[in-house]
C-alpha cells in the first residue's frame, strides 16, 4: 500500500487554467462561508434581540444598524463594521443564490457546454453585483441620507 | 483508494456509502433555502417599519414563526452539508479534520436549537415588557 501522504489529492487546485467557471465555483464555497458564519449568526442575534425585548432589540440597533447622534466611538466603529459586513453578506447571498441555481440546472445535466457555461458563470457574477448594487443603493437612498 | 476489502472499510479508505444521500438532502435544502429566504426577504421588505412593536408582532404570528423555523433547519442543515465537503476537500490532517467536522456538527445543532428555542419562546410566551 503506498504511502498515504503521497498521493495525489483531489481537489487538484494548482493544475488548471484559471477561468470564470472556476471563479464561480470557488467563489461559491467562500460565499456559502460567509453565510453559514457572519450571516446566520447576525439572524440569530437579530432573532434572540426581538424576542429579549424593547432593550435588547434597542441595544441590536445601536451596535448593528446605527448607534443615533449620541454613538461612542465603539459604536460608530461597530455600525460601519456590520455595515460593510451586511454589503459582504448581502452579494454573498445574491452569489450563492445564483450560482446555486445554475449548480441545479447544471445538475439535470444540461449547461455544461463550453460556451454555456462559460457565458452562465459570468451571468451569475453580473447578477449578483447588479443585484447587490440595487440593494445597497435602495438602502443609502431610504435610510442613510447619505445622498443627500 | 481501498479495494472495497473488509479491512480497506475499517482503515478508513474507500466511500462511506452515504453520498447520494448526502448528495440529495443538499439540493433538497437549497431548494427550501431558496423558498424560505425569498420569503424572508419579502416579507421583510414589506413590513411598514422596523420599530420593535412592529417586528415583534411580525414575529409572533404563526405564519412567520413556522416559516422562521422551517428556515433555520433547511439553513443550518445545508450549513451542515456543505461545509463538511469544504472541511472534507480542504483539511487533510485527519486529526484537525475530524475536530473540525465536530465543531461544524455542535455549531449546526447549536445554532438550530437556539434560534428555534428563541423564536417558540417568542411565540408562545411573548415578549418581556
Amino acid at each position: 500500500m503506498a504511502s498515504k501522504a503521497e498521493r495525489p489529492i483531489s481537489p487538484h487546485l494548482g493544475i488548471y487554467r484559471r477561468g470564470v467557471h472556476m471563479m464561480a465555483s470557488i467563489t461559491h464555497r467562500a460565499t456559502g462561508f460567509i453565510l453559514a458564519t457572519a450571516g446566520m449568526l447576525t439572524l440569530l442575534w437579530w432573532l434572540s434581540s426581538i424576542g429579549g425585548g424593547e432593550e435588547s432589540y434597542q441595544t441590536f440597533l445601536t451596535y448593528v444598524v446605527d448607534a443615533g447622534e449620541e454613538a461612542t466611538g465603539f459604536q460608530t466603529a461597530s455600525n460601519w463594521f456590520f455595515r460593510l459586513l451586511a454589503l459582504g453578506v448581502i452579494f454573498s447571498f445574491f452569489q450563492h443564490l445564483f450560482s446555486g441555481i445554475r449548480h441545479l440546472v447544471m445538475d439535470m445535466g444540461a449547461g455544461f457546454e463550453l460556451n454555456a457555461n462559460r457565458t452562465s458563470a459570468w451571468l451569475v457574477f453580473i447578477a449578483a453585483f447588479t443585484a447587490t448594487g440595487l440593494v445597497a443603493l435602495y438602502v443609502i437612498y431610504e435610510y442613510l441620507d447619505l445622498g443627500a | 483508494m481501498g479495494s472495497g476489502t473488509n479491512i480497506g472499510k475499517v482503515r478508513g479508505l474507500g466511500s462511506a456509502g452515504h453520498g447520494s444521500e448526502h448528495w440529495i438532502n443538499q439540493r433538497i435544502s437549497a431548494l427550501g433555502n431558496l423558498l424560505l429566504t425569498l420569503w424572508l426577504a419579502a416579507s421583510l421588505f414589506w413590513l411598514p417599519d422596523y420599530t420593535h412593536k412592529t417586528v415583534a408582532e411580525w414575529l409572533a404570528q404563526p405564519s412567520v414563526a413556522v416559516p422562521m423555523i422551517l428556515l433555520l433547519v433547511s439553513v443550518f442543515w445545508h450549513v451542515r452539508l456543505g461545509l463538511q465537503v469544504f472541511i472534507e476537500d480542504y483539511v487533510h490532517n485527519e486529526g484537525n479534520k475530524l475536530a473540525l467536522l465536530v465543531l461544524l456538527n455542535f455549531y449546526v445543532i447549536g445554532g438550530a436549537a437556539f434560534g428555534i428555542f428563541t423564536v417558540a419562546k417568542h411565540a408562545f410566551a411573548g415578549t418581556p415588557v
